[in-house]
């Protein structure tokens, strides 16, 4: 006879057993689709650039070394580049431009939208997901509309008599800017929502019956309750701006490379797949180490009130 | 003294709630009372009858349609709450949870411009009249029911308001912590001796802790009065079937005069009534009879019945008698050593009715 402390063991092992079962198939897709791949793209960034694209296998750390370093052509001396530097940096400064530009916009929009009625909300969140129903490529190439010389803004300035020749827009920093703000901001409103959604708004009310000015119930009470949708939604803006590629090409002509065209360029007509291998894995420890950085901060400085 | 000073005046205050297409919510209608200084006034009634949004109109979170609410006589309706002189104790405490104790009590005074010594020394204070000192650094998630109802007290009176405003903050406690905050809520005020407002559904919670009362019903104000004098002397028959529980008995007025009135009942039981208003002979009225003011008795009394039901609370018990006219008449007895109330079901009583214990009421 089994006792009841031992039926209610099994019982969990079982459970345990049933969980690991159905998770199986997602850690597997996980596991091949992620892990596989990116474990070819460090065996990659190894191996010597073959002539028509591909790699040979032959090892070299001829890639890591020009992600850094220059050789010259004529005496073989290695110098520190900054061409590859400059390219990151400026991805790094639009990608943080950009999530600083969602959160300034997407704050008040999220606001907004926690504080309509219920059965209100839905329409308002409704409205922001419109955009992910088209493509990106196609809602890039309408803003290019927009932006153009003879596009939407342009003819209105002109009409107003503002200004009387093109302004040009069109492939500069401000018009990747406003794409890559464009194609984030939802990404930035629904985190931010999904947090201020859980505030108790009677918190506001007390604030404000403490003598709290609306400012400082902004930023005592509001902002730090909203902080885990904040740290989400930069998150979820910032990553996948850093290797944005089709917006910056689009809209910034090519001229002003980020790090996602260098990568492309690399693996297309750069035929140097080691290169593009070693500065993916590059982009990604850039990713990482930011991402940890600013978690621990964020949450630090929330955990230091206890 | 200034103790006859209204501390708050609300004067023909309404507020519509503007519903969807046509349909709008009078939550006050012309509502006008005066709370006097250092009073534990309590804003009592159903749910719905307006008396949060009266206090919520105090403490400037919603604003009147029309009147004016004036605060020591300066009219404060158009002033935002982080303006006002009053602090709010809410329902469901509202505590910053991002924050300590301490910090929440303290918020107001920071708030305020206060230097941080005085805050520390006040915030102290604060607990120590709470009882809560050994609580300072914790999280507000990390402490129980009553203790959070502490800390919302202590940061409510930390900044030393002219009102404290108390939007029924003891009906998240279990019975027995909710009877120990009414003693202590009654100890603060009268140690701080700040005019508390309380609002409340609970009758017996109104009548152990309020020097005054306002009895409430659909955006209306019934009657003000002492505890007393709500209990005993309810201006209307709402307001004696919502404090404590009364038997009605309907009749005709067969004499009246002086303050008092003779009824005829269906079967014929004549019964005397006190009669604040003066009623025409004749004309139809609602009578009252509190279930303590009658006593039971074997043989012939006011009334006469069958008893129906015995049910036994305790300190007393109460029997429901079917009375020969067909209404359930309930008698409370007060219970002695001896074992049982001395009358069985199914036996017929006489109904016995104090002097002036039956009172005649408008409708």
């Amino acid at each position: 006879m089994a006792t009841a402390s031992e039926v209610a063991e099994q019982a969990e092992r079982d459970d345990i057993r049933l969980r690991w079962l159905l998770s199986a198939p997602a850690l597997l897709i996980v596991f091949l689709a992620a892990l596989g791949p990116l474990l070819i793209v460090v065996v990659y960034s190894f191996l010597t650039p073959g002539n028509y694209g591909d790699v040979k296998w032959q090892f070299s750390t001829d890639a890591w070394v020009s992600v850094l370093f220059e050789r010259d052509v004529f005496d073989d001396t290695v110098s520190f580049a900054t061409a590859y530097l400059s390219i990151f940096w400026r991805s790094v400064s639009l990608s943080l431009a950009t999530t600083v530009l969602t959160l300034t916009l997407g704050f008040p929009t999220a606001y907004f939208i926690a504080t309509r009625p219920d059965h209100r909300r839905d329409i308002w969140l409704f409205l922001i997901t419109i955009p992910f129903w088209t493509n990106l490529l196609i809602r890039t190439f309408a803003m290019q509309e927009v932006l153009r010389n003879d596009g939407i803004i342009n003819s209105a300035l002109q009409l107003l008599g503002i200004a009387d020749h093109p302004v040009q827009l069109m492939y500069t920093n401000f018009a990747v800017l406003a794409g890559m703000v464009y194609v984030f901001l939802p990404l930035m409103v629904l985190p931010l929502y999904a947090s201020m959604e859980k505030i108790d708004f009677r918190l506001v009310e007390a604030g404000y019956d403490l003598y709290a000015t609306r400012f400082e119930v902004l930023r005592r009470i509001i902002v730090p309750l909203v902080t885990p949708g904040i740290v989400a939604g930069s998150i979820l803006v910032f990553i996948p701006s850093l290797g944005a590629y089709v917006t910056p090409r689009v809209l910034g002509g090519g001229t002003n490379l980020m790090i996602g065209n260098l990568i492309e360029l690399q693996f297309g007509q750069g035929r140097n797949w080691p290169l593009g291998a070693a500065l993916s894995i590059t982009l990604m420890v850039i990713v990482m180490v930011a991402l940890l950085f600013y978690v621990r901060n964020t949450t630090r400085s929330d955990g230091a009130h206890g | 003294m200034t103790a006859m000073r209204p501390a708050v005046e609300a004067n023909g205050v309404t507020r519509v709630f503007r519903g969807t297409g046509q349909d709008s919510v009078r939550a006050l209608d012309n509502v006008s009372v005066a709370i006097r200084e250092n009073e534990f006034f309590t804003l009592l009634g159903p749910s719905g009858c307006g008396k949060t949004t009266l206090l919520r109109l105090i403490a400037g979170f919603d604003f009147p349609t029309d009147g004016e609410i004036l605060l020591y006589g300066q009219d404060i309706a158009p002033l935002p709450p982080f303006r006002r002189p009053v602090n709010t104790v809410f329902q469901s405490y509202a505590l910053f949870p991002h924050m300590t104790v301490a910090d929440n009590i303290g918020f107001g005074l920071k708030m305020l411009g206060r230097p941080k010594a005085e805050i520390e020394v006040r915030v102290d204070a604060m607990l120590k009249l709470v009882h809560m000192q050994e609580l300072k650094n914790r999280r507000t998630s990390q402490i129980s029911g009553g203790q959070q109802q502490r800390v919302a007290l202590a940061r409510a009176l930390a900044p030393q308001p002219k009102v404290l405003l108390l939007d029924e903050p003891l009906s998240a406690l279990d019975y027995k912590l909710r009877k120990e905050m009414q003693i202590e809520l009654k100890r603060l005020q009268h140690e701080t001796g700040i005019t508390f407002i309380f609002v409340t559904h609970d009758q017996e919670e109104a009548l152990t802790m309020s020097d005054r009362i306002a009895v409430m019903s659909s955006g209306n104000i019934l009657q003000v009065g002492t505890p007393w004098d709500v209990y005993d002397h309810p201006a209307e028959r709402f307001v004696a079937d919502f404090i404590g529980e009364t038997n009605f008995l309907t009749g005709t007025v067969e004499s009246a005069g002086n303050g008092q009135a003779q009824v005829a009942l269906r079967s014929g039981a004549k019964i005397r009534a006190t009669a604040a208003v003066d009623f025409r002979v004749g004309s139809n009225a609602t009578l009252m009879v509190r279930p303590e003011h009658a006593k039971l008795v074997k043989g012939r009394g006011d009334l006469c019945g069958t008893i129906e039901n015995i049910v036994y609370f305790g300190t007393d018990t109460h029997i429901h008698v079917r009375l020969d006219e067909g209404d359930v008449f309930m008698v409370r007895q007060q219970n002695s050593r001896s074992a049982g109330c001395g009358f069985e079901n199914g036996t017929r009583v006489g109904i016995q009715i104090g002097d002036n214990a039956a009172q005649l009421l408008k409708d």
